[in-house]
């Protein structure tokens, strides 16, 4: 894992396979398939539900400060404890918990690299057994969505902006248009199929290998720096509703160390059915 | 958030199904996904080296495989979900059990937005609703292709 810029915020399997009784850390699978925890996941490991536990129910947005106090209690994490996510298809999931995480500030976040599959290939042991642990104590600040997050009207000024870049870490099929949704999913509702004026198409999952473990950083470099998506820009990556470019947020950020990566969530679904606003073919 | 109705003419093993999940709350319908995942048999021996002639549902995220036998009983589905996809096979397995012996009749009467009544909605992402009303509709295809051999 060297030449990372942060390489400390990816730990490999045989980490987790040590630290599964270390009580200053906490592993955590958030992914895709709702049931895949259930069916058996890592000793102690608990289970981030992305759809019951990091959105909010009514308003589309993520929960808010006293409710991400009470789901940090709720799991045994404290302020100081090391989170370690890791999950389903590459990690996808796992790296959009983290980036949850990283809206309330949580200090220390790793991503298990290879997520579940590896995990599995390897053959290290899974459980249905849910751990209990004693209520974490967590004091979270407000929400900060400005340094990591991008909305809508944000998105516009962005792309009227010089020194600035995009990345449509979706398919190439939903980048042209072809597609309204990704190759093998069902179509989620967007109005229009196109991509934000601007912005460059750098699938998400260029950034694994086959395992699921991360390139390395000079092939991460070379992916994205030869798509103009430097260090030096503003760079806003953005998806379908902002799971897979969180992926892209975390290899800009932790592994490449560029200083200003922000996720646009609203992503492709607000983007392309939204009212007033420019696409691109 | 209340279920919607359950609609009428469903399989009587689909209804008891659908009422098994309606009365369960968010945590015990995932429970009972994963029981139903659990419990989904193997394809039998004929199919399991011949995925090439079942039936492929596209549109599902993952590798979805189905066939129908038609016995004097009534239909028997034989659907293969990948172990990695567990909220698949659970639904997948739930059909099944739901529509053995059912008529390709029956089968074709049951509305496509028939798992509102479960409250699945409540559990699954929209993303995942969609891909597992897919299901039935190709289940649906295999019933209407056994109807018009039994009336020539």
């Amino acid at each position: 894992m060297s030449g990372y810029a942060h390489p400390e915020a990816l730990v490999d399997t045989a980490w987790v396979a040590d630290h599964l009784d270390d009580p200053k850390v906490r592993i955590a699978e958030c992914d895709e398939d709702i049931l895949l925890y259930d069916q058996g996941h890592i000793p102690g490991a608990v289970k981030i539900d992305w759809v019951g536990e990091l959105n909010d129910p009514i308003v589309r947005d993520y929960l808010d400060r006293e409710r991400f106090e009470q789901l940090m209690v709720s799991k045994g994490i404290s302020n100081d404890t090391t989170v370690v996510f890791y999950g389903d298809k590459h990690n996808w999931w796992a790296t959009y918990a983290l980036w949850v995480f990283k809206l309330f500030g949580h200090p220390d976040v790793r991503i298990m690299n290879g997520g579940r599959a590896k995990w599995i290939a390897e053959g290290r042991p899974l459980t249905r057994t849910v751990p209990s642990y004693p209520p974490g104590e967590y004091h979270a600040p407000e929400r900060n969505d400005a340094a990591i997050r991008a909305f809508r009207d944000q998105v516009l000024a962005h792309i009227r902006q010089p020194g600035t870049a995009l990345v449509d870490v979706r398919s190439p099929q939903e980048y042209t248009g072809e597609r309204l949704h990704m190759p093998e999913y069902p179509q989620e509702g967007a109005l229009r199929g196109g991509h934000i004026p601007t912005a460059v198409n750098i699938p998400w999952a260029s950034a694994v290998r086959e395992d699921s473990t991360f390139k390395s950083a000079d092939e991460l470099r070379e992916l994205y720096v030869s798509k103009g998506i430097t260090p030096d820009k503003d760079v806003i990556a953005y998806c379908r509703i902002g799971e897979r470019s969180s992926h892209t947020w975390f290899v800009l950020t932790y592994l490449l160390g560029y200083p200003k990566v922000r996720n646009y969530d609203g992503s492709w679904t607000e983007w392309g059915n939204a009212v007033g606003l420019p696409i691109e073919k | 958030m209340p279920a919607s109705e359950i609609p009428p003419g469903l399989p009587p093993r689909l209804r008891a199904i659908v009422e098994e999940f309606r009365a369960a709350d968010r945590a015990e319908k995932l429970e009972l996904l994963l029981d139903y995942s659990d419990r989904l048999p193997p394809l039998p021996e004929e199919w399991r080296s011949n995925r090439a002639a079942m039936e492929q549902v596209h549109e599902c995220a993952t590798p979805v495989y189905a066939t129908v036998e038609s016995r004097e009983g009534g239909l028997t589905f034989h659907i293969d979900v990948a172990e990695e996809s567990p909220t698949v096979r659970g639904y997948a397995a739930l059909l099944r059990e739901g529509l053995e012996g059912a008529t390709p009749e029956m089968v074709l009467a049951i509305p496509g937005d028939f798992f509102y009544a479960m409250g699945l909605q409540h559990v699954l992402s929209p993303q995942r609703l969609n891909g597992i009303s897919y299901l039935l509709a190709y289940l649906k295809r295999l019933a209407a292709r056994e109807l018009a051999k039994q009336s020539p």
